[in-house]
């Protein structure tokens, strides 16, 4: 399979396999001019398998939400086809109209044009988002 | 010139220190001691009481709490009164209050409601109760009866009795008294009434206090010194039957009563519909009117500590 090289854009490496479209929509690549090649499955020492996605345009990327669907991607940043930058990405701390709050007794459900905030939090060991209004665990209910 | 005193809200129990809740404890005492001595210090200021659903004692007592400070009171006491019934967001009623009164009590249906009020509040705004999620200002009732009851928060075994997933006063609860040394929660509940997960997690992280859970009244009462019972909250079920197969999950009544300690006492944020029987009132271990009263006392002592007036 071949796919081209892009030129001023970026490489969206380690992506764990099978979250690559849920990306696509959360970065809004769908409204793009541009070559978006979105390879799945693709062989990987680390990760067995994983995903790749390649944006040929310098696009604000909203790190807020890549973070948050997968911390463990990197970022490649070309230029003039050249890879000058490798950016590793961190849980980010607040997550800002990123994910609604799914409880129906939220404010964020009946309140308009309000700003769906999320807080990093912990709960068992492991890295969670909760609502900045009624605490709930981003994706439950 | 003077410096103008940070803006303060109380949303969640958090927002006090433990040594500002001792604080405004003790002021309540004062009051209680000597109440004319605070009879007009909020003259000339007023007070909003915001309440989208209803209430009894936290509007009376928020109320009683200003004119006894010599202030006057204005709002509003169910959503049905205020314009919130043709639509109005909380935003747009919270900037149009703040030009009337000097500091808001909000009562709201939904959780999170006061997080938004005090986004955009250029006065005190004050929780009194969002959905099934915090309660502060009855929290501080609580600690008030407690610490009056007991001399200390320290060192006491707390049992939280019923509705513990929705039941807003239990969360704020335990939000303040995990930071109390030596407190051992007793969560005596349905399983389906448990307390959400961010509520387990914070006590999971608390290394101060202990927790444990039981599905019976029973077998756990001898070891409290307070038992906290709840109304199961009906208001907060999207689905009747889950209310009536629960309701009556946990009643107290005399006979549970002669297994708890002689120097145990009962609390109930009220009000109650059945889960404590009307023959415990007799009790002389029960506590939960007196808990009712001293919420004016705390509620006086926290409008002066807002409105930066503590002499």
């Amino acid at each position: 399979m071949k796919i081209d090289e892009i030129h001023n854009g970026y490489v969206l490496d380690h992506i764990r396999a099978g979250r690559s479209m849920e990306i696509y929509r959360a970065l809004g690549l769908d409204s793009l001019d541009c070559t978006v090649a979105i390879i799945k499955n693709v062989p990987s020492r680390k990760l067995g398998k994983k995903d790749i996605i390649k944006i040929d345009e310098d696009i604000v990327l909203d790190l807020a939400a890549l973070g948050y669907i997968d911390p463990n991607i990197t970022i490649n940043v070309i230029k003039d086809g050249l890879l000058v930058e490798k950016q590793h990405l961190k849980p980010p701390a607040v997550l800002v109209n990123v994910v609604k709050c799914k409880n129906p007794r939220c404010i964020t459900s009946t309140e308009q044009e309000i700003d769906q905030i999320f807080r990093l939090s912990h709960s068992g060991g492991k890295d969670v988002y909760r609502c900045a209004y009624c605490e709930m665990q981003a994706g439950t209910q | 010139m003077e410096e103008k005193k940070p803006l303060r809200h109380l949303i969640e129990i958090r927002d006090l220190t433990v040594a500002e809740i001792d604080s405004l404890i003790a002021l309540a005492g004062d009051i209680i001691a000597r109440p004319d001595d605070f009879a007009d210090t909020c003259k000339r200021k007023k007070l909003a009481t915001l309440f989208y659903e209803p209430s009894t004692r936290t509007r009376l007592s928020f109320e009683a709490a200003m004119l006894e400070l010599g202030g006057q009171i204005l709002g509003f006491a169910s959503q049905d009164s205020s314009s919130a019934s043709k639509g109005e967001s909380v935003a747009d009623t919270i900037r149009v209050v703040e030009g009337y009164a000097d500091i808001i009590a909000m009562r709201h249906p939904k959780e999170g409601a006061p997080v938004l009020a005090a986004q955009y509040a250029s006065v005190p705004m004050i929780n009194a109760g969002d959905g099934g999620h915090n309660h502060p200002t009855q929290t501080l009732t609580d600690l008030t009866t407690i610490q009056r009851e007991f001399g200390t928060l320290e060192g006491l075994t707390i049992g939280l009795c019923g509705d513990l997933k929705f039941g807003r006063t239990v969360h704020s609860l335990i939000a303040a008294m995990v930071r109390y040394p030596g407190t051992h929660f007793v969560l005596i509940s349905p399983q389906e009434l448990r307390p959400p997960v961010y509520i387990l997690d914070s006590l999971a992280r608390e290394t101060n206090c202990k927790c444990t859970e039981s599905r019976s009244l029973d077998a756990v009462i001898d070891s409290l010194d307070v038992l906290y019972m709840t109304r199961v909250q009906r208001e907060r079920f999207f689905n009747e039957a889950d209310y009536v197969r629960l309701k009556d999950s946990f009643i107290l009544d005399t006979d549970k009563m002669r297994g708890a300690k002689q120097d145990m006492i009962v609390m109930h944020p009220l009000p109650r519909v059945n889960e404590i029987s009307v023959a415990v009132d007799k009790d002389y271990r029960s506590r939960y009117f007196e808990q009712a009263k001293y919420g004016k006392y705390i509620r006086m002592a926290l409008i002066l500590e807002l409105l930066g007036l503590r002499q």
